[in-house]
């Protein structure tokens, strides 16, 4: 079984590039497994994805530990130990990094008894993490290091798994993932397939005898600074709600006290509206006594500011 | 057809798309959007002739679905975890007016604390509630007990709501090859819904209602849909029989994966299962008797099978992916329950309990479990329960909380500092 780990962050294409090798695979006639592993989505975040490739029914599930290629698109993860992206490797495994350094930087600094590859580039550019589709690149040169996928399986499996994104995306990617592919080709076939953890020779787990500790401990409560003043909610917003004040009927209580967010306060008998932390959610709007408060898209709500700031900075 | 490679979820949709359901009633959430995405955009672009509204909550939902089933259409409907338990009232009640519908289950353990990946506290919360439930292991298994669900909630032996639950992550996220059935051949085995004398005309609309009622026709009721679940452990295994023929996938209400002649065997439900299928043939590669027993029908109870499936084992281990406070794991409880006083019953059961919120239980646990239960044999004594845990896991945990110790000292740097947790 081929167990293939791809590690990335999140917007880099990682749960792409596993679906384009687990149906580039399956093409080629293999029972695949394939998925992705993230947390509370978040751009930018650390996340991976893995397929496994058999040529018998897969009874194995869920994260790889012992891999036999580990692929990461963004180098800074190597130093992120809950990336988890050194985990497993042995002497088998073959890690492929989208680097500026030299696969024997990375051998010194990481110290692995691991076959060590770097991802060719299609062009330069200053970080490789913001490599032009990197997640289809990494699927290509997998590809070739695994040896079992033809380059025309490989175009298939992309003009599948991106078709809904459109004839130029498609086009792009796969420029990208064959040049990869055709890069690798003195590697050809380094991945081997690895094999499952026997029965009869393996360490047993560290299992512990979880210890009673009182809640005050033990109870999931984390106190920190008051910090939701921070979170600027307000970039949320599609509505915007404006106060028209000559309307105003200065009740100075209806408006704010419905606001579910408390992003109104009142100041000198006048409601203001919070915007860094209204969500527009336009309750205001509808309780509103004399219907002094107004919904603008906020997008033309910006339009007019940016309009208005203009104005200012020709006068 | 040939196989495809589909997640968990699509493979849950394809289900609802060919059992030709009428009403949809939706509302998202981690991990089970998918279904409804994948279901929005067939309805959307005509592919799939029924009707989706989107509602304001599960409780919505869930009302809406009953309500529909009780007009006499097909309705499909799918939550997880804390959507579940907002719409449990409503279980309760759909259940009790007798409205036959599916709802899909995406199990992701409960709040709090909160979490996106499975166990199966969600699902097990709703086990008194008079839905039925199948239990899936893998995304095939997910599409074909849909169909299945359908024949069982309309059995007129039955006629009750059905639950298909499948594991968040390891089987919603997950893509694996499914076959998908031929149209026709799915309306050979599950023709459209044949409601009966369940009906409503809109041109003539009537209420239907419950009374309020005493303890005695309380419990007539009560106990009516009782005997009709129990009917669904010989209905299901005419389902399946059926489903086998038409399909040539066997899809027992317990899965007996080399347990024949086994002297252990594994006993547990959902996606971590098919792991336990792959240690046991690494056990058996060993040369150790060792099978896996797999409740696919969780409600009704399959006592008869599981007992047969069970009997003469030196051993059972059984792996709780859920967590009764106070009390420990639900399968082990009901397994013992179900086998206590029976002459061949197996003399040793090991508890564990293991992959709550989606921890991984590994092979060398597996493994280890067996070595746990064959020493447990030979002295004779069940060890006590035991959580699948690591020190590893555990240096983890301290860490979290040493970040939580120091940013309450920087919050209220005047409160007693937090008890120093002991090694």
């Amino acid at each position: 079984m081929y167990r293939i780990r791809i590690h990335g962050r999140g917007g880099q294409g990682i749960k792409m590039a596993s679906r384009v090798l687990g149906t580039a695979l399956f093409h080629a006639g293999f029972t695949v497994q394939d998925a992705p592993k993230y947390g509370a989505e978040r751009r930018g975040a650390p996340i991976f994805s893995y397929v496994r490739a058999a040529r018998e029914p897969i009874n194995e599930r869920g994260v790889i530990y012992l891999p036999d290629l580990v692929v990461v698109a963004d180098d800074t993860l190597l130093a992120v130990p809950t990336a988890g992206t050194l985990q497993g490797i042995n002497a088998n495994s073959v890690v492929l990094i989208n680097s500026h350094e030299s696969a024997d930087t990375w051998r010194h600094r990481l110290n692995l008894d691991a076959r060590i590859l770097i991802l060719p580039a299609g062009e330069e550019v200053e970080d490789r993490a913001e490599l032009p589709h990197v997640g289809a690149t990494c699927a290509g040169a997998a590809a070739r290091l695994l040896g079992v996928i033809e380059r025309a399986t490989l175009a298939q499996a992309i003009e599948e798994e991106l078709a809904e994104l459109g004839s130029d995306i498609v086009a792009k990617n796969l420029d990208s993932a064959l040049a990869a592919f055709d890069a690798m080709a003195d590697q050809q076939c380094i991945v081997g397939e690895g094999v499952a953890i026997a029965a009869n020779d393996f360490a047993p787990p560290d299992w512990i005898e979880l210890p009673f500790e009182n809640a005050q401990v033990s109870a999931p409560a984390i106190h920190a600074a008051a910090n939701s003043v921070q979170v600027r909610t307000g970039l949320w917003r599609t509505m915007r709600p404006v106060i028209d004040y000559d309307h105003c009927s200065k009740c100075w209580w209806v408006c704010s006290t419905f606001c579910p967010d408390s992003a109104i306060n009142v100041v000198d008998d006048l409601p203001v509206i919070d915007y860094d932390h209204c969500k527009g959610c336009m309750v205001c709007v509808g309780v509103c006594p004399p219907h002094a408060i107004r919904g603008i898209a906020e997008y033309l709500a910006q339009q007019e500011e940016e309009a208005d700031a203009a104005d200012t900075t020709d006068r | 057809m040939p196989p495809t490679l589909l997640t968990g979820n699509v493979a849950a949709a394809w289900g609802a798309r060919l059992a030709a359901v009428d009403y949809i009633p939706a509302f998202p959430i981690t991990p089970q959007t998918e279904i409804i995405e994948t279901l929005g955009a067939w309805v959307d672009g005509g592919e799939m002739p029924a009707r989706m509204v989107t509602l304001e909550s599960e409780h919505s939902m869930l009302t809406a679905a009953g309500a529909a089933a009780a007009t006499g259409v097909r309705v499909f409907s799918a939550t997880s975890s804390q959507g579940l338990l907002y719409a449990m009232e409503m279980l309760y009640t759909v259940a009790g007016w007798r409205a036959p519908l599916v709802l899909v289950n995406v199990s992701r353990g409960l709040s709090a604390p909160i979490t996106l990946e499975p166990d199966h506290n969600d699902i097990l919360a709703a086990r008194d509630c008079g839905f039925l439930q199948i239990h899936c292991a893998d995304c095939q298994e997910v599409l074909d007990s849909v169909l299945l669900a359908y024949r069982l909630a309309e059995d007129p032996a039955i006629r009750l709501p059905v639950l298909v639950n499948l594991d968040g992550f390891y089987l919603s996220f997950t893509r694996e090859p499914v076959a998908l059935p031929e149209v026709e051949v799915v309306r050979q085995f599950l023709p459209p819904f044949d409601a009966g004398n369940i009906r409503f005309t809109a041109s003539a609309p009537e209420s239907q209602a419950v009374a309020v009622l005493g303890g005695g026709p309380y419990s007539y009721f009560r106990y009516e849909t009782h005997l009709a679940a129990l009917n669904g452990v010989a209905v299901y295994e005419q389902i399946a029989a059926e489903f086998a023929g038409l399909f040539g996938r066997k899809r027992d209400a317990v899965e007996n994966y080399r347990a024949d002649d086994a002297e252990i065997v594994f006993y547990m439900i959902g996606s971590f299962a098919s792991k336990a299928r792959e240690a046991v043939d690494r056990l058996r590669d060993d040369g150790q008797k060792v099978g896996l027993v797999r409740p696919r029908l969780l409600r009704p109870f399959p006592a008869t099978p599981i007992a047969r499936a069970v009997a003469g084992k030196q051993g059972v281990i059984v792996i709780d992916q859920n967590l009764s406070m106070g009390q420990g794991g639900v399968l082990y409880t009901e397994l013992t329950a179900s086998l206590y006083g029976k002459p061949d019953a197996p003399p040793i059961i090991t508890s564990f309990i293991g992959g709550l919120g989606g921890r991984d239980i590994s092979a060398q646990e597996f493994y280890q479990m067996v070595t746990v239960t064959r020493e447990a044999i030979a002295s004779g004594t069940a060890p006590p329960p035991r959580l699948l845990y690591t020190a590893g896991e555990l240096r983890e945990v301290r860490k979290l909380q040493a970040i939580a110790a120091v940013e309450r000292q920087e919050t209220s740097p005047g409160q007693q500092p937090r008890e120093t947790p002991h090694e």
